[in-house]
């Protein structure tokens, strides 16, 4: 057995249960949703790694010395991640309204030239 | 039977790689200081930079080259919206208005969300924050207006005037600092002149870190009401 943080675990299962949506749902719309988990769930991931135990928030100040700060990389970076996973999303999205508008349906099985 | 099957295969991969990740994360000890460049950064990032918020001197400052690609991945991800839905002829065709409450809601609330997003990046340097949710902020006051207002859009021209002429001041404070300290996006502010050394955890310092976050909250600003406005309207055929 290994023992991982509670943090992590809930982080990872996140991931998983994104990817559960994209790899099994029907429709778009749902996968799309999947996508959007999996980002949270990688996000939450990239946090916890940078999290130090009683420490507050990288902002030096009112008495929070650079001692007691949390580490700030991890948190520019999800700064940086979650712009770009909305900029994705609207991408995804207005190709899911392309696809609605030539076939009429989300469900991608019943789209042509698409099956899987 | 064959999604049962695609299921149980779908759940069988997903606790393969579940365990995987899970072992990878074995090795890294939860809520331990485990800092290497993040110690260089919190040590230093006052003196450096003037802003006492580490994260937003870390994106803005440490690393402003990775955020001026970040803001080009979200101009170009606005723009493949528009060249997706672009269409010849394009209106709102909402029937319905929205209800009293969300109509009345938007009208006295659109200028305070305004002044909100507007606040959190002007002060990016001091609280959390920054550009990039400053801009979220508007774009939601603008989404509120497309709600309510079923013939609401947003001035298109001074928009795109906006966005181009805020995007292009981003690369000229970046190349002032080249003519001035000899690399791209040098914080000349802080660095040649000076300003607000004295004043370090107030709004007058960080150096240039105010002034790149308010370019960048207009030109998130401006981009995701430009992606509500393409994704809302619909094709009208005569």
């Amino acid at each position: 057995m290994i023992h991982i943080s509670v943090y992590y675990f809930g982080a990872i299962s996140l991931i998983l249960i994104g990817l559960y949506a994209v790899l099994v749902k029907k429709n778009v719309l749902k996968m799309l949703i999947g996508l959007s988990i999996m980002e949270t769930g990688v996000n939450l991931l990239l946090i916890s790694v940078g999290y130090i135990s009683g420490r507050s928030a990288p902002i030096l100040s009112e008495g929070v010395t650079p001692g007691r700060a949390v580490d700030p990389i991890p948190q520019a970076l999800v700064l940086t991640a979650i712009v770009i996973g909305v900029a994705t999303t609207a991408m995804a999205l207005s190709v899911a309204i392309i696809l609605y508008e030539k076939y009429n349906t989300l469900n991608v099985e019943e789209m042509r030239r698409l099956r899987g | 039977m064959v999604s049962l099957l695609k299921r149980s295969l779908a759940i069988i991969t997903l606790l393969i790689i579940g365990y995987w990740v899970a072992q990878a994360f074995a090795g890294v000890p939860f809520g331990q200081d485990k800092m290497l460049v993040g110690k260089y950064y919190l040590e230093n990032v006052v003196n450096q930079t003037g802003s006492v918020n580490a994260v937003t001197a870390v994106v803005v400052n440490y690393r402003g080259f990775d955020t001026l690609g970040e803001v080009t991945v979200l101009f170009i991800a606005s723009t493949g919206v528009g060249a997706l839905l672009w269409r010849r002829k394009k209106e709102r065709t909402a029937r319905t208005e929205g209800s009293i409450v969300l109509k009345t809601g938007t009208r006295y609330l659109f200028p305070f969300i305004l002044v909100f997003g507007a606040y959190i990046f002007i002060h990016g340097h001091l609280t959390p924050g920054g550009g990039f949710p400053g801009g979220a902020t508007i774009a939601t006051g603008f989404l509120l207006l497309y709600m309510a207002f079923i013939v609401y859009e947003i001035p298109h021209k001074s928009f795109e005037v906006t966005e181009g002429l805020v995007g292009m001041s981003y690369v000229i404070v970046g190349l002032i600092g080249l003519a001035i300290g000899g690399y791209f996006l040098y914080d000349w502010i802080w660095q040649t002149w000076h300003v607000g050394t004295t004043n370090i955890g107030r709004l007058l310092s960080g150096g240039f870190i105010p002034v790149i976050y308010t370019i960048i909250g207009l030109k998130v600003g401006t981009e995701l009401s430009g992606i509500i406005d393409n994704m809302l309207k619909e094709e009208v055929r005569e």
